[in-house]
């Protein structure tokens, strides 16, 4: 028990990756304690979708481990972190757009269970991923589009679909890259609705650039600068932080 | 009814309707029946007929990789070759048996394919449709230099294929092999329906959707991309040995480049990612085949140009496309 308490839901050790001489992500060490709502901030440029590729084994990094609940996952390729409760979305819709909403989740589901390699028992006669994609859906108001296929809806929609396929793998970490890009503001707060009504126990790592979300969302924040951690501190740390007014919400006072 | 009820009546609806989806449909019998009233119709067609089922089932796998999987090939006659040949090298060696000569030659077509395929498949874009490419050339040359064993430029002699199930002969009208055809490509639509409304026919449709987001979502992409690979080189291995026990022959023309073009060419016209595609691209291609090679023998190639350059300006998805956009118009009318 004091063993498994010392375990962090997601951890690097000095995780590198470097494109000949330029470091994208230099000795980063990070750790994400269960149910932890965490932001991973910085200016454009500052290697967070590096590291989230790197994370979840998109990218191979050059050196340094990446352990998910303790257990050292370097070596294992993209769908093996995922069955072991690694999920993520994507800054720009990754979906299957041909596809109707809750098909999307059918998909996820089925591969969480385990059934999705059958080849020949049809797939809509499983109830069970089918039911529960409709439920996924029901939680996330998306219900009413669940014919509906992915490309037909606006974008906003589309960004919760991009939660409703994630959550389908039902994760003990997610990483979010960028929920709210490209939403509306007035849609903004459907998906922070959403994301503050998310298990209490799911380690949440928010990548973020819109900073009313990250801090009603987020309890620690990590500042991620030219690929190296600047600093990590609670909200009301890091915005009193003088190192960070001048490299990225100095920056954002501008623009 | 409050707007809740709406949604929920309308989230049910997709829930049904998905639960359905795989069920029979009556229009999908219809090629069945056309194929069989096509025996009584024409019987002096039957030659003809039994080569446009060939093509069918051989479009079918085609459609597997391409239109669900998303693998662009131009070397899928590698594995119709493989299958002709083996079937063609069982009978001219002393064992005519068709039925186990069609098993064995999806077996090796599906083995060439595994092989193949677990290189390949490693590579995407150009780099693949470039192997899939070699991979026909290459199997066809060495086809071509082994002539002591497959008759080289001359062809495979000798073939001699036993009665189907001992009882029906293989006759001059062609009777006998329409029907032997029909009932093999029966089999394989069956099989090809099942794949495609399968978990995994569905992860397919993913990758070609997405396969980032498959690769998010916990797939073993590669696994399943070489799974349906290696299906369909079986399939088409299957199809292969058909037209060299239908034609008792066997020539490098199996293995063409040709011919992984024709059947592409074919398939697009019906309509891609779709079952059915093959079902209405191939016919219609190899009957104006016919028909414009005996209006216009020395120019007809310029009118399928002509019907290919209609379809991919006009229709996108092929025929089948262009029904569903249609349709969709339809109902989109009050």
């Amino acid at each position: 028990m004091g063993a498994a308490a010392m375990t962090f839901a997601l951890e690097t050790r000095a995780l590198r990756k470097s494109f000949g001489a330029l470091a994208v992500a230099s000795d980063i060490d990070f750790r994400l304690e269960r149910g932890a709502r965490h932001a991973l901030i910085g200016p454009n440029g500052a290697g967070k979708t590096t590291f989230v590729n790197l994370v979840t084994g998109a990218l191979r990094p050059s050196s340094g481990a990446i352990l998910l609940g303790g257990e050292d996952v370097t070596a294992l390729p993209q769908a093996q972190r995922v069955k072991r409760g690694l999920a993520r979305t994507f800054q720009i819709n990754t979906l299957f757009r041909g596809l109707s909403v809750i098909e999307n989740v059918c998909l996820a589901i089925g591969e969480r269970l385990g059934v999705a390699g059958d080849l020949y028992r049809p797939a809509g006669s499983r109830r069970d991923v089918v039911e529960s994609a409709y439920a996924m859906l029901e939680r996330l108001g998306l219900a009413d589009d669940a014919p509906r296929r992915v490309r037909e809806l606006p974008y906003g929609r589309q960004r919760l679909v991009e939660l409703a396929v994630a959550l389908g793998l039902d994760p003990k970490v997610l990483l979010l890259d960028e929920p709210a890009a490209g939403v509306p503001s007035s849609e903004t707060g459907t998906i922070i609705e959403v994301i503050e009504k998310l298990p209490a126990d799911l380690a949440l790592l928010i990548i973020e650039h819109d900073m009313d979300l990250i801090f009603r969302l987020a309890r620690r924040i990590t500042v991620l600068v030219q690929g190296a951690v600047l600093i990590e501190g609670s909200p009301q740390e890091i915005s009193r932080d003088p190192r960070v007014r001048e490299v990225y919400l100095g920056e954002q006072a501008h623009t | 009814m409050t707007s809740e009820a709406v949604a929920q009546s309308r989230g049910a609806a997709a829930v049904e309707a998905l639960s359905r989806r795989h069920r029979l449909r009556l229009i999908e019998l219809l090629p069945w029946l056309a194929a069989a009233a096509a025996f009584f119709l024409f019987p002096d067609y039957l030659p003809l007929g039994a080569q446009i089922l060939v093509n069918i089932l051989f479009a079918l796998s085609l459609d597997l990789i391409l239109g669900y999987a998303g693998i662009v090939t131009l070397g899928h006659a590698a594995f119709f070759g493989v299958g002709a040949y083996t079937a063609g090298l069982l009978a001219a060696h002393g064992w005519g048996e068709p039925i186990s000569g069609l098993v064995v030659a999806g077996l090796v077509a599906s083995i060439v394919g595994l092989a193949s395929g677990a290189i390949i498949l490693r590579t995407s874009g150009l780099t693949l449709l470039m192997l899939t490419l070699m991979i026909a050339v290459m199997l066809q040359e060495a086809a071509n230099k082994a002539g002591s064993v497959t008759g080289g430029a001359d062809g495979l002699q000798g073939m001699k294929v036993w009665p189907v199930l001992g009882l029906f002969h293989f006759d001059l009208f062609g009777r006998t092999a329409y029907l032997y055809c029909v009932a093999v490509v029966f089999l394989g639509w069956l099989a090809a329906r099942r794949l495609v409304h399968s978990p995994f026919g569905r992860t397919l449709t993913g990758i070609r959707e997405s396969e980032a987001r498959m690769h998010a979502i916990g797939s073993p992409v590669f696994r399943r991309r070489l799974t349906i690979y290696t299906i369909a080189a079986g399939m088409a291995g299957i199809a292969g040995a058909l037209l060299a026990q239908t034609t008792q022959f066997v020539g490098l023309e199996v293995l063409s480049f040709e011919r992984s073009g024709t059947i592409l060419i074919m398939l697009i016209i019906g309509g891609v990612g779709r079952l059915y595609g093959a079902f209405l691209g191939v016919p219609l291609f190899m009957i104006a085949q016919d028909r414009f090679a005996q209006i216009d023998p020395v120019y007809w190639d310029f009118w399928i140009g002509l019907l290919l350059l209609l379809v991919v300006i006009f229709a996108r998805g092929g025929i089948l496309g262009l029904y569903e956009a249609l349709t969709r118009r339809w109902a989109r009318r009050p």
